[in-house]
């Protein structure tokens, strides 16, 4: 009983706060970078260096008004943002950050495919409410997420493929554990698909220079135009828990996971002074960086552009590397 | 039950033309323009501006007013480039009254009209870029206009809207120390600019985003009547600080970028070479800034004899022209006409537009660098 329903359950709650927790950090954080490399100062005035800005973002998007337009289908519309958080929160329960069962919900061995499946639910969360609205900008929005994300997330999951290859196992602790015993990190080793599941993660994520559903230049907002209060920063969740998402697949694919850099090399052993879930969340949070760093440099590609870049170039690359992979494998 | 007739065409979907409405209220429609788009999928295949949500009726108050107020008024044209408004304003009252205006004074003006295209000119980089989507440019460009608009408060006090002209010259001499504050300006925006570049020129993605988008040849640019930056996108070399002298511009040096694609992106680099020619002309003019007298010989109650004139200046977005009219008895105008460069170059965004998507057309919006304040005036 306790150790099926009660440890469960205790993990489950600590690791959704902590993700919510990260995630209104994540915002100041975003907030703070981009100001950086703007040369402003970002907030400044809730707390000391803005810190508590995080906390009073959620407030008051807590606190507004929450509006239904008249014309939308209301129980779609209230659906949409559910749907859209709610993957995006589901994914952690197979995420490790450490290699003892302590630091992971669970451990089943389709862990990879699981998160390809959930995180692809998301996009209805998109869909739905950019449709459910009513209103032209959302619907524009939502038809170009559906065509986005299906795009990219045909490259992504064919380059993982590439990656399960080497590894022969789905299991996500059953990766880092493999990349462990061979002493490298995969991106080290499969340096083509890790730049293709990056390029593809920002896509999916509708981050910069992908952010064409939520381009507030061009669809000022996108698909969550007529959302407000509490809906709308649902959504505004979903999209930085996704960034988390994608990071912690990046490290966790091509980065070792919660190992410390360079495993295999012992005079970096002390390295290991630090617990394996710091070394995770960090390499979370530089990936993170990376983020905001892009959004804060490029512009934003078009839509055609951007198809032509999935369909034409990314794809084809995912295919010949899977191809490369599979011959070496067999090769060797 | 009645059986419907069948389709004419088993193969053509039914489809619709989506018509959108972008602005009054949208954030990269430079103001209050609003453009009724027809759109095909996401093509559009038609659209309309509706403008008139600022017309404040500047040309109908100006009959009203006497001559020296109506300079004022002129500042709220083209808001971000009031001093070339002002300038323009004056040289036509000049024109008609046959005031000579002294050395000094012209060279003065002519620095504030080049600082002011480096400000009017930085404002679009900001937005153009930002509704592209580089968000970190219009920071960048902002921070920089702020250092003009430091040089013009000190200059009459003003930051946006600055009376800074009279007719028959200036109204101030500058500070002390104000010219070499400009000439160390000048050294801190050639770096700049190479900033911006750095993050705009040769980026793949802007590239992409700019080149052969919105793409006219200079006879149909001509037909439009296109003028400043877009004009000489295509390629036509016009300018009217070469062809028609005006302040100071007989005694210096500079060139005219010119295009050859008539594209946004060549729209892109003559802008960003302008920039570099402003501040070749600032640097001559500032050194070479003769002493002298800063008003001309003008009658304390200016009434201009009767007749009526034409005369435009390049301001930073084009041919910006004054006609005016004066029966010669009375204190203030008899007719007063702007031919604005936003509201010339906005005829072409139709054109501009048709076939492109939709997220060109802020792009396009852009690359025209209208102000709606003087769109509808």
């Amino acid at each position: 009983m306790l150790e099926t329903v009660v440890v469960p359950l205790l993990k489950i709650a600590v690791l959704l706060n902590a993700v919510l927790v990260a995630v209104t950090f994540l915002v100041l954080m975003e907030r703070k970078v981009i100001a950086w490399a703007q040369s402003r100062l970002g907030p400044m005035r809730v707390g000391p260096y803005g810190i508590l800005q995080a906390i009073a973002d959620p407030i008051k998007l807590i606190l507004k008004e929450d509006i239904t337009p008249a014309k939308a289908d209301k129980y779609v519309f209230t659906l949409a943002p559910i749907m859209s958080l709610v993957p995006a929160l589901v994914v952690f329960a197979v995420v490790p950050f450490g290699p003892d069962p302590l630091y992971y919900v669970s451990d089943i061995n389709v862990g990879l495919l699981f998160i390809i499946s959930v995180t692809s639910i998301g996009v209805y969360g998109i869909i739905l409410g950019g449709w459910a609205s009513n209103s032209k900008y959302p619907l524009l929005a939502s038809l170009r997420a559906s065509a986005q994300l299906i795009s990219y997330e045909i490259a992504v999951t064919m380059t993982l493929v590439s990656v399960i290859l080497t590894t022969g196992t789905l299991s996500l602790v059953g990766i880092v554990e493999a990349q462990r015993e061979g002493g490298l990190w995969f991106a080290f080793v499969q340096p083509v698909a890790l730049m293709l599941v990056f390029i593809g993660g920002l896509a999916e994520t509708n981050r910069a220079p992908f952010d064409l559903p939520e381009a507030e230049t061009e669809l000022t907002g996108g698909f969550h135009t007529e959302y407000s209060g509490m809906r709308f920063s649902l959504f505004f969740l979903a999209e930085y828990a996704n960034m988390i998402v994608i990071s912690a697949i990046v490290v966790i694919m091509f980065f070792g996971g919660w190992l410390a850099p360079f495993p295999n090399v012992p005079a970096l052993a002390f390295l290991g002074f630090l617990p394996p879930w710091v070394w995770f969340i960090g390499k979370i949070f530089l990936f993170l960086y990376v983020f905001i760093w892009i959004r804060a440099t490029l512009p934003r590609y078009r839509y055609d552009q951007l198809m032509g870049l999935g369909w034409k170039v990314l794809i084809p690359i995912a295919i010949g590397n899977l191809v490369v992979t599979g011959i070496l494998k067999v090769a060797f | 039950m009645t059986l419907e007739a069948p389709r004419t065409s088993t193969t053509q979907f039914d489809t619709d033309e989506l018509v959108i409405n972008m602005g009054p209220q949208h954030p990269s429609t430079h103001g209050v323009l609003r453009v009724v788009l027809k759109l095909d999928g996401e093509r559009v295949i038609d659209a309309d501006c509706v403008i008139g949500y600022i017309h404040r009726g500047i040309e109908k108050l100006s009959e009203n007013r006497d001559w020296t107020q109506i300079i004022l008024l002129t500042d709220r044209m083209d808001y971000v480039a009031a001093a070339t408004n002002n300038l323009g304003y004056c040289q036509t009252v000049e024109k008609l009254m046959q005031i000579e205006v002294p050395r000094r004074a012209r060279y003065l003006r002519t620095v504030l009209a080049e600082l002011q295209r480096i400000a009017s000119h930085c404002l679009w980089l900001g937005t153009h870029a930002m509704d592209i989507g580089a968000m970190t440019v219009l920071l960048y460009a902002f921070r920089e206009r702020e250092f003009v608009l430091d040089l013009f408060e000190e200059f009459c006090g003003a930051r946006l809207t600055y009376n800074a002209m009279r007719i028959g010259g200036l109204p101030l001499d500058i500070p002390p120390g104000w010219d070499k504050k400009v000439l160390s300006f000048c050294e801190l925006m050639e770096g700049k600019l190479n900033d911006y570049e750095m993050l705009l020129t040769n980026n793949r993605i802007w590239l992409k985003r700019t080149r052969d988008v919105g793409v006219i040849g200079a006879e149909e640019a001509i037909g439009l009547g296109l003028c400043g930056p877009p004009l000489r996108g295509s390629g036509v070399p016009r300018d009217l600080r070469k062809d028609e002298p005006y302040a100071a511009y007989d005694e210096m040096e500079f060139n005219v970028p010119l295009g050859t694609r008539g594209d946004t992106y060549d729209r892109y680099l003559i802008r960003m070479d302008e920039f570099r020619e402003s501040i070749r002309i600032i640097r001559q003019a500032v050194e070479g800034l003769p002493e002298g007298p800063i008003m001309g010989k003008v009658p304390r109650l200016i009434k201009p004899p009767a007749g009526e004139t034409y005369h435009a200046i390049e301001s930073p977005k084009g041919e910006l022209g004054y006609f005016i009219v004066s029966d010669g008895k009375s204190t203030n105008p008899y007719r007063f006409r702007v031919r604005p460069p936003s509201f010339c170059n906005l005829q072409g965004l139709k054109r501009l537009v048709t076939g492109h998507l939709v997220a060109d057309v802020v792009a396009l919006i852009g690359t025209i660098d209208i102000v709606l304040g003087e769109v509808d005036r």
